[in-house]
């Protein structure tokens, strides 16, 4: 069985293993480090060493497929009512990437009803096959089915990597089909490299709520999965000469479907999503007041963004649930971020750091928020935001 | 109506900082709790059995010292804890303790709704829920928010999606995963506390489940973890100093600079 050791002859008692442990089950006695009984053979203590001095023996899982006979990279091409989310274009921009360094074929995988024309959406974007499976029941996302029909389609063609966008969708379908045919999935990863000695897919992920960043491989089952996050990777500009073969693979569509979704319900009260957006306006418990809220709307609206907010904001009723960022809210990435009112606690980090520029608005100068902010404005929201409204609004016209 | 609901022991914070000179993390805290998430699955349970009546189980997957927590659940109204413990689920990834709570929950028999939380706060997969639906072979529903309707081999509840929700019927046995809209966790009774003190968690070993040995923990994961390490955020953090009309004419004239414009 698998086991992690301490090398006693290398181990210095340093005790970096013991910082290094996320579930605090490394001791040090008598200038030696100790594993305890609660270690969950996690491994991140080994490459914590400075002096290799901890031994981690996995077993090698064996292999139960031929990996040989898988080739290719897949993307999940999510869509409602025949428009591809961005996750999706983005996906199949990096898929690209894989594929040309794997020299293998990149697909998509559309099902729906009446998303012919999105196949070719999808090769402007650099698919060369879409697998489209297109009938009346797949109108609606249905883990059922879609499950089912996924799973059909890996198993016939045997592709190498599968990705799908870290998504409402995407989070329930992946676990669904890796499940059905026992293979590993890598959640809300923001990274992909192929590795260039096994060429096998490294994933990169958050964990800990963003504090850590994991890699990890699927060495020995086929394919390898990943959901990926919303704005992390980066869609290609679409080319509508590019050539691109739509298959209709022969699969079976499942009937008397258990599961029945009933009603669909939009209620954002915005017109932008707030994982799509580009620019987001976020406001916290500084705002003071719900009626604040209302300047941080202003703000969005000449941008065209999204408002966003801290669990603070949303907890004291100011604004909706579905508004709020972070580690138990949404997961953004916009070009610009702006922070109004809020401290920058590491749950909120959690949900907006990968941002790509971030605005810090905050009377506190010791505010965290301006340890990951790119631009910090010290001073009262209240005098900060209608300047930048006002400034906008004479600049961009 | 038999309710299951799966909870998982994670650190108490997520809070961990970093020393800047070794890369490597420093924890302030080792306690462990019930994943926040799951708590509003336990409370969610516990809703349904003040309705219709039944029996309210909480199953976990952990190390020993878990059935503690599972205790702090009597406490709160659940009738029983179960407690799936045995080095051979170490190190298991989401495939691997959906199979060995697959095999739990076969092991207590008729059932009728498993309810999970969104997601674990210490590795944020949300996969398991989904993914021990497929290994029972029953529908699953994600980010439940809302149930609407729940008797006798029927759920109707509601969905959070990315703009809004979905109504989704299911026929029973299902499972559902919770956000924490769905409720307000309770706090424990003096009645309960009482039960819970006396209450013994059953603790099972892979071999009282029937696992196969080769699907559990380190064994049965196909993914491995091959490197870890603490994200720099490389940032230049820039101050932008001055009255505020000035602050924001400086600061309007850096971002159309980066060409901002291009997102707006
Ligand atoms: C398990 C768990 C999960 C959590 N999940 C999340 C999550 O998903 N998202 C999230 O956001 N939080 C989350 N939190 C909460 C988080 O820890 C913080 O409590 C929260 O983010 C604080 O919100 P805030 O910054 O708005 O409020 P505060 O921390 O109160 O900060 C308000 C800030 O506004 C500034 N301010 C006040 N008045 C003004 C003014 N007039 N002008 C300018 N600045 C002003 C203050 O200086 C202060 O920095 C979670 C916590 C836990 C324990
Ligand atoms: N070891 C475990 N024991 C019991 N339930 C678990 C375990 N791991 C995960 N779960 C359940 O699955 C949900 C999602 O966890 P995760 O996929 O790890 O994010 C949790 O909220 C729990 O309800």
């Amino acid at each position: 069985m698998a086991e992690i050791k301490i090398v006693t002859e290398k181990c210095i008692g340093c005790k970096l293993c013991v910082s290094a442990c996320p579930f605090s089950a490394i001791e040090v006695e008598e200038k030696k480090a100790v594993i305890l009984d609660n270690c969950t053979l996690c491994g991140v203590c080994v490459s914590s060493c400075k002096f290799d001095a901890i031994d981690f023996q996995k077993d090698e899982t064996q292999s139960t497929v031929d990996i040989s006979s898988y080739n290719g990279v897949w993307v999940f091409a999510e869509q409602k009512d025949g428009v591809p989310n961005g996750v999706a274009l983005e996906l199949l921009g990096e898929g690209r990437k894989l594929a040309d360094t794997l020299q293998s074929p990149l697909s998509a995988v559309l099902l729906g009803e009446n998303v012919g024309e999105t196949a070719k959406q999808l090769i402007a974007h650099g698919a060369d096959n879409v697998y489209l499976v297109d009938h009346p029941s797949l109108k609606n996302f249905i883990d059922e089915s879609y499950a089912d029909i996924f799973a059909q389609l890996i198993e016939t063609y045997k592709p190498e990597i599968v990705l799908l966008g870290a998504t409402t969708y995407g989070r329930s379908l992946g676990p669904r089909v890796s499940s059905r045919i026992s293979t590993g999935l890598t959640a809300d990863c923001t990274k992909l490299e192929i590795d260039d000695e096994r060429k096998i897919l490294l994933q990169t992920r958050p964990a800990f709520g963003g504090n850590l960043m994991a890699t990890i491989i699927c060495p020995n089952h086929r394919p390898q999965m990943s959901t990926v996050r919303p704005k992390v990777m980066k869609a290609m500009e679409p080319d509508s000469s590019r050539l691109g073969n739509i298959i209709t693979p022969n699969v079976k569509i499942p009937e008397n479907l258990k599961t029945k979704v009933l009603e669909v319900v939009s209620t954002l009260t915005e017109m932008v999503n707030l994982t799509e957006a580009d620019i987001i306006v976020s406001g916290g418990r500084g705002m003071g007041d719900p009626k604040n809220f209302a300047l941080l709307e202003d703000l969005a609206r000449v941008l065209g963004g999204a408002v966003g907010a801290s669990r603070a904001a949303v907890d004291a009723g100011w604004i909706e649930y579905s508004h709020q960022v972070g580690q138990t809210g949404k997961t953004v990435g916009p070009k610009v971020y702006f922070a109004c009112g809020i401290s920058g606690a590491v749950q909120h980090l959690a949900g907006m750091s990968s941002s790509d520029t971030i605005i810090a608005i905050n009377k506190n100068p010791d505010a965290p928020i301006f340890n990951i902010a790119t631009f910090g404005i010290v001073g009262d929201v209240l005098q900060v935001i209608p300047a930048l409204i006002s400034e906008f609004k004479t600049q961009l016209g | 109506m038999n309710i299951i609901v799966c909870l998982k022991q994670v650190p108490a914070t997520t809070e961990v900082k970093m020393n800047k000179e070794t890369n490597t993390l420093i924890r302030e805290n080792n306690e462990s709790i019930i994943n926040p998430f799951d708590t509003y699955a336990v409370e969610e349970g516990l809703c349904i059995k003040d309705e219709h009546g039944g029996k309210v189980t909480a199953l976990s997957m952990g190390m020993p010292f878990v059935a503690d927590l599972l205790k702090e659940t009597i406490a709160l109204g659940v009738d029983e804890g179960v407690l799936l413990s045995d080095r051979a689920f170490a190190g298991a990834d989401t495939l691997a303790t959906s199979y060995a709570l697959s095999m739990g929950v076969k092991k207590l028999g008729q059932y009728d709704l498993i309810i999970c939380g969104k997601q674990a706060t210490d590795g944020d997969t949300a996969q398991v829920g989904p993914s021990l639906a497929e290994k029972l072979g029953i529908p699953h529903t994600t980010y439940v928010r809302k149930i609407e309707e729940i008797r006798e081999g029927y759920i109707r509840c509601q969905r959070m999606t990315e703009d809004g929700y979905e109504v989704i019927e299911m026929p029973l046995p299902a499972i559902i995963t919770v956000v924490k809209e769905i409720n307000e966790p309770r706090l424990p009774s003096i009645k309960n506390m009482m039960r819970a003190k006396k209450a013994v968690v059953s603790i099972l070993t892979a071999e009282d489940v029937g696992a196969d040995i080769e699907k559990c923990g380190l064994k049965g994961s196909p993914t491995q973890v091959v490197q870890t390490f603490v994200p720099v955020h490389n940032v230049n953090s820039e101050m932008i100093e001055g009255e505020p009309e000035e602050q924001a004419k400086k600061l309007v004239e850096k971002l159309l600079s980066m060409h901002f414009e291009k997102a707006v």
